[in-house]
């Protein structure tokens, strides 16, 4: 008799894809994502216990600052950091740009975010990322755009936040109101469920397992803005089961420091007493932008619903 | 479990699944107790970090070593290993094997495998993530299962060791294994209330 163990089932998604796809995500929970530019900051992050690093060219606020096209990283970059570590590599590309995800899965990047921080390629569809045997990680800002993400083959699901402000309300925002609509769906009977899934344009199916089980079928990190170990401590009560920091680490006065206040938290977030152990002394933390002066072409938020 | 960070949700789940209570760890108070000990999936390089600034080192080491069944899964078994390679690193050299971290590949090489081996059922498989490599068994350890030639679920007294990751599947018979030597090692020691009922596990 052949033994195979039940795995969970995800709809849109096969057996294989869930252990192995959805299965690497589920390892970086309890983790610190870290946004890095180079060898250096990599390791550094590395030391400071970081589950994986995210390479890039510009961190967000500089991306910001730059303006201009922001594209996928230069390779070497990718393949300088993919030597400096041991823990897993992710990299971004642009909304739609399924050629550099291609590239980024020639080079065996562990795991790809098809990020907002980046320039759109495409203003109308996603990556159709079940194609591609690489993980996806994408943004969002309410439950119907981590069901459409999902449903196009998202493994993982962050929200989007305001990358590069140092300003974690819209992250709380955002996380709220995922987490709010899938309370409501909770006890709602067939009909609801189906009005509810052609409302958020994805099949009734995923809408149903939310419902049934009261939380994503893809783990659910947290992005966009997060800068000292509170706002690190904050997105996981609220729902987060792993935390990103893009610029808030290597835009702050003492990096490493910082780097491992912010793992600490996130192991102990429900431990004030930790929390202010973790939080003495860390020097200067970036500069934060008020969202509201912040013009709404220059909201990264916005980009790819 | 240790929860300092991983997977340990989901080594929580395939366990109530067998029937046993779960508690996390996360400081050296919370190994008070137990009647078993989970080292999940992760980052070994993370939970290293945190062991030390925790202090939990010393106290854990102590745990791993009372006699109590240890299941250690990828970073959990990397955590145990005699020799850590690619790159070098501590651990707690109680499970006498050397292991190549990563030495399966990168993550596009992950992938569920048929497993072989004697001791469990036909037909079952593995899911290997980022895993790490045995390229070496020392005396004193058991090979309970192999992925072509390579060893990847491993004995040493009380420690059952995986290369792959059991509890992404509910009802695996490596947990279901784990589970049963729980409930014996909380029988013996008179602790029938750490181990919960006997509900079968499915395998």
């Amino acid at each position: 008799m052949s033994h195979k163990p039940p795995v969970r089932n995800v709809p849109g998604f096969t057996t294989e894809e869930v252990v192995s796809k959805i299965g690497f995500c589920e390892q970086l929970k309890g983790g610190v994502v870290m946004d890095v530019i180079d060898a250096e900051q990599a390791r550094i992050a590395e030391d400071a216990g970081a589950c994986a690093v995210m390479a890039l060219e510009r961190v967000p606020a500089d991306i910001r600052k730059h303006g201009g096209v922001a594209r996928a990283s230069d390779p070497t970059i990718i393949e300088a950091i993919q030597k400096a570590v041991s823990i897993p590599v992710m990299a971004k590309v642009r909304i739609g740009h399924f050629v550099e995800a291609q590239m980024l899965e020639a080079m065996e990047v562990d795991c790809i975010d098809e990020s907002e921080v980046l320039t759109p390629a495409d203003e109308q569809f996603h990556v159709d990322k079940r194609v591609f045997k690489t993980p996806f990680v994408c943004g969002c800002r309410d439950l119907g755009e981590a069901l459409r993400r999902i449903h196009e083959g998202a493994a993982l699901i962050r929200t989007k936040g305001e990358a590069g402000t140092g300003n974690v309300v819209e992250a709380v925002r955002h996380m709220r109101a995922l987490m709010s609509q899938i309370r409501a769906l909770r006890g709602m009977d067939q009909k609801g469920l189906e009005r509810t899934a052609s409302e958020l344009r994805v099949p009734v199916e995923l809408v149903g397992w939310v419902a049934e089980h009261g939380r994503l079928p893809v783990p659910n990190f947290s992005a966009g803005g997060v800068a000292t170990p509170a706002d690190a401590a904050l997105m996981m009560q609220l729902g987060a089961e792993a935390v990103f920091v893009g610029s808030g680490i290597f835009k702050s006065g003492s990096p490493e420091q910082r780097a491992r206040a912010i793992v600490r938290a996130v192991t102990h977030f429900e431990d004030p007493k930790v929390l202010v152990e973790v939080s003495k002394n860390l020097g200067e933390p970036m500069v934060g932008i008020d969202i509201n002066t912040l013009p709404q072409q220059e909201r990264l938020a916005g980009r790819g619903i | 479990m240790l929860a300092l960070q991983g997977d340990f949700a989901e080594h929580e789940a395939a366990l109530r699944h067998c029937g046993l209570r779960c508690r996390q760890v996360r400081r050296s108070a919370d190994l008070v107790g137990l009647a078993g000990l989970v080292l999940p999936g992760g980052e070994s390089t993370t939970m290293l970090k945190l062991l030390d600034v925790e202090q939990m080192w010393q106290p854990l080491g102590a745990a791993l070593r009372s006699g109590m069944p240890v299941l250690a899964t990828c970073a959990g078994l990397i955590l145990l290993a005699e020799r850590v390679e690619n790159p070098n690193q501590r651990s707690y050299g109680l499970l006498p094997v050397t292991v190549v971290r990563n030495g399966y590949g990168r993550q596009y090489h992950s992938g569920t495998f048929a497993l072989v081996s004697d001791v469990l059922p036909p037909g079952t498989t593995g899911t290997f993530i980022r895993a790490p490599r045995i390229t070496h068994t020392g005396p004193g350890c058991e090979v309970l299962a192999r992925r072509d030639d390579d060893p990847v679920l491993v004995r040493s007294g009380a420690i059952l060791a995986a290369c792959f990751h059991p509890e992404l599947a509910l009802g695996h018979p490596v947990t279901a294994r784990f589970a049963a030597a729980v409930r014996a090692h909380a029988g013996a020691a008179g602790r029938g209330a750490a181990a919960a009922t006997a509900a079968d596990c499915g395998a």
